[in-house]
């Protein structure tokens, strides 16, 4: 470390770090969500499927040495637990978000149940591309250390956007969000639409668990998520259903959580609980500004229970 | 969010209790035995807090006559409560350590007036004479064990910057921050130690990003105090810089990077007071002690720790097995320049001044609030 003094440079670098860092199960949560409640039905199990993912990963990791297997088992690990909230909601008279806070809860304990031999044991992590061999700025190459699941969820974010605008199964998604009836008169089951909705949203979701048990912070135990995914189901509402917008709300969210400790890293010490709140109280601000009682929120499907 | 309480162990206490209740039996078979009671807060494989707890009940399953049984993830609520009247009725401890600092006032208090014959021991150490007798607080200094951490630091650092990730700014708390300083600056008069609190004592990803800013700041030598120190031993591991460790030996974790740490050794405390115990002894209800009573211990240290460090800690160790050491001695001022212990004046470890810490020393950078 032969260059240490960046001095308060390196808040809006910690604020750019964690940007990148932090945000991969924002963005692969709320993407995820943003496809199921595209479809006209709301997931609010996900925090249970992200934490189920997390401990899953670190699990297939550890037992098979290969980090990208326990990514693909978070995955699966997750559609098949958006399968189950698909699977009850297509029940009559079944309230999807009672099933999605019971799910949450299931998800959750059978992480923290079954996770339990792993919270000792250290799993081969998810490697991380060097972006940063251009600079000699240390800080700056720690920061761009990027992990290539963080990647790929920049990339599902225009993805998804064109896909919904311009492709078959977009227009599908779509339709079954704004008005079932319409589905079923193009003579398309709805209940199949947002079961496969459903589980594409929970697999993106167990993907977002496996970036922090694989990646960062790392290491599996159970405060891990400490509300992450609950938080990203929040931010589609707050994205407008938006994948685009999704993605810049992920990164501000990670960027808001690095900035408690880059403050106090520089002296800035008085009110770190604040500081530590940012992104609820941006989050409640947003809310505040953007809200109207005269109208539905704009870009909400019209089939989802709470616009409804 | 703390979902997973209703344990096996529950479940099966349950369904004994509904198929043998009426067999009044099983209870004579346990009788020549002691059962003694752990309830941890969190995972008791945590590399951290618990895990220190659980390796002190791992030592007094080792003697004979002795039968642990052991449940984690408590919450500091009445749950506590309906844990220990189980182990009471249902598994026929007499001696209970409720692990956890939030368990004393008011659940521990009411259980030892409910459960007078019972033996309760509680880590943290707020007992008072208002408290019932049968019940008892005991806690180590491991700022000792951290002073020594320091000067090893203090060696070690090349940029004389150290971070500390910690969870709140309570006296238990400063005063490790500020033993680990005043224990870098013996080795390094210049160092200065970088402090951030995260706000709770298990928060990995803040835990993670705290680390992440110091190393950016040019702190190369970190420790801690949260309840998991995990995260930020290997976060920082990964960053090439050095690590003191805390509650139990990380070297594990971060073999190359691992240079010392500060440990509770319950595993020595622990079957002591079962003997006192079983012997008819009674064990004092304020129990305290340092690296002198085996209540706390330092890492051993890692290659990469000079013969210089290792000599000069292992003096001021010494100096503390053999009781003659203070830490805290004046003059010593704050990161304001405020004198806070006045030249002259020894505070030694039992000195109740230190319990209200609310200062950082010189050479901390950060701010208790």
């Amino acid at each position: 470390m032969a260059d240490a003094s960046l001095g308060l440079w390196t808040v809006p670098l910690a604020v750019f770090g964690g940007a990148i860092r932090v945000s991969t199960p924002f963005l692969f949560v709320s993407l995820g969500e943003c496809i199921t409640e595209r479809s006209g039905r709301i997931n609010l199990g996900l925090e249970g499927t992200l934490v189920m993912g997390a401990m899953s990963a670190y699990g297939i990791s550890y037992l098979s040495g290969s980090p990208w297997l326990g990514v693909l088992a978070a995955g699966v690990t997750g559609a098949l637990f958006g399968a189950l909230h698909a699977g009850i909601c297509s029940l009559p008279r079944v309230n999807d978000i009672a099933v999605g806070i019971a799910l949450m809860l299931l998800g959750t304990g059978l992480a923290f149940f079954l996770g339990k031999p792993l919270i000792e044991p250290t799993a081969a992590r998810l490697p991380a591309i060097d972006f940063g061999w251009w600079s000699d700025i240390p800080q700056l190459r720690a920061a761009l250390r990027i992990n290539v699941l963080f990647l790929i969820g920049v990339a599902i974010a225009p993805l998804l956007y064109w896909a919904f605008r311009t492709t078959r199964w977009g227009l599908l998604i779509r339709t079954a969000g704004e008005s079932a009836d319409a589905a079923r008169a193009m003579g398309h089951s709805v209940l199949l639409i947002r079961l496969r909705a459903t589980m594409v949203g929970g697999f993106l979701a167990g993907i977002g668990g496996s970036f922090l048990s694989l990646f960062y912070p790392g290491s599996w135990n159970e405060g891990l998520s400490s509300g992450q995914g609950i938080t990203a189901v929040a931010l589609v509402i707050f994205a407008r259903w938006d994948p685009m917008l999704c993605l810049w709300a992920s990164l501000a969210f990670g960027g808001a959580a690095a900035l408690g400790p880059a403050l106090q890293s520089v002296g800035i010490t008085s009110g770190y609980h604040l500081f530590n709140a940012a992104p609820y109280i941006l989050t409640l601000a947003i809310m505040i500004i953007t809200c109207s009682p005269k109208r539905t929120l704009t870009g909400a499907p019209a089939e989802l229970s709470i616009t409804r | 969010m703390d979902f997973g309480r209703i344990s096996r162990r529950h479940l099966l206490q349950g369904s004994a209790a509904l198929a043998l209740g009426s067999t009044l039996g099983i209870r004579g078979a346990a009788a020549a035995e002691t059962t003694v009671g752990f309830i941890y807060v969190g995972s008791r494989d945590d590399y951290g807090y618990n895990q220190a707890h659980a390796q002190g009940a791992a030592a007094l399953k080792k003697l004979p006559g002795i039968k642990v049984v052991e449940e984690e993830k408590v919450p500091e609520t009445d749950a506590v409560e309906k844990t220990i009247e189980s182990m009471i009725n249902l598994d026929g401890a007499t001696l209970l350590f409720p692990t956890s600092f939030g368990y004393y006032n008011p659940h521990v208090v009411k259980m030892a007036g409910k459960f007078p014959k019972m033996h309760f021991e509680h880590c943290g150490g707020l007992w008072s004479d208002k408290d019932p007798k049968n019940a008892g607080s005991y806690f180590g200094y491991i700022d000792e064990a951290q002073y020594i951490s320091g000067i090893v630091a203090g060696y070690s650092t090349k940029s004389g910057k150290l971070g500390f990730v910690a969870a709140k700014p309570i006296p238990q708390v400063l005063r490790n921050i500020n033993a680990f300083t005043l224990g870098a600056r013996l080795a390094n008069p210049k160092a200065t130690t970088q402090v951030i609190f995260t706000g709770d004592w298990s928060m990995p990803v803040k835990e993670a990003e705290a680390t992440n800013s110091l190393i950016d700041q040019g702190v190369d030598v970190l420790t801690c105090h949260v309840d998991g120190p995990k995260t930020m031993v290997e976060n920082a591991a990964r960053r090439g810089a050095m690590v003191c460790g805390y509650h139990v030996n990380q070297s594990p974790l971060a073999p190359k990077a691992y240079l010392t740490g500060a440990e509770w050794n319950w595993e020595a405390l622990y079957p002591k007071f079962v003997k006192m115990i079983v012997a008819g002894e009674a064990i004092p209800n304020f129990y305290r002690g340092g690296l002198k009573e085996e209540i706390v211990k330092v890492s051993p240290y890692g290659e990469m720790v000079s013969a210089e460090a290792r000599k000069h800690a292992d003096d001021v160790k010494a100096k503390f097995m053999s009781g003659e050491y203070t830490i805290f001695k004046g003059p010593i001022a704050d990161n304001k320049g405020k004198t806070v212990i006045a030249g002259g004046t020894d505070r030694g470890q039992q000195d109740p001044e230190l319990e209200k810490m609310d200062y950082l020393v010189e050479g901390v950078i950060g701010a208790t609030a």
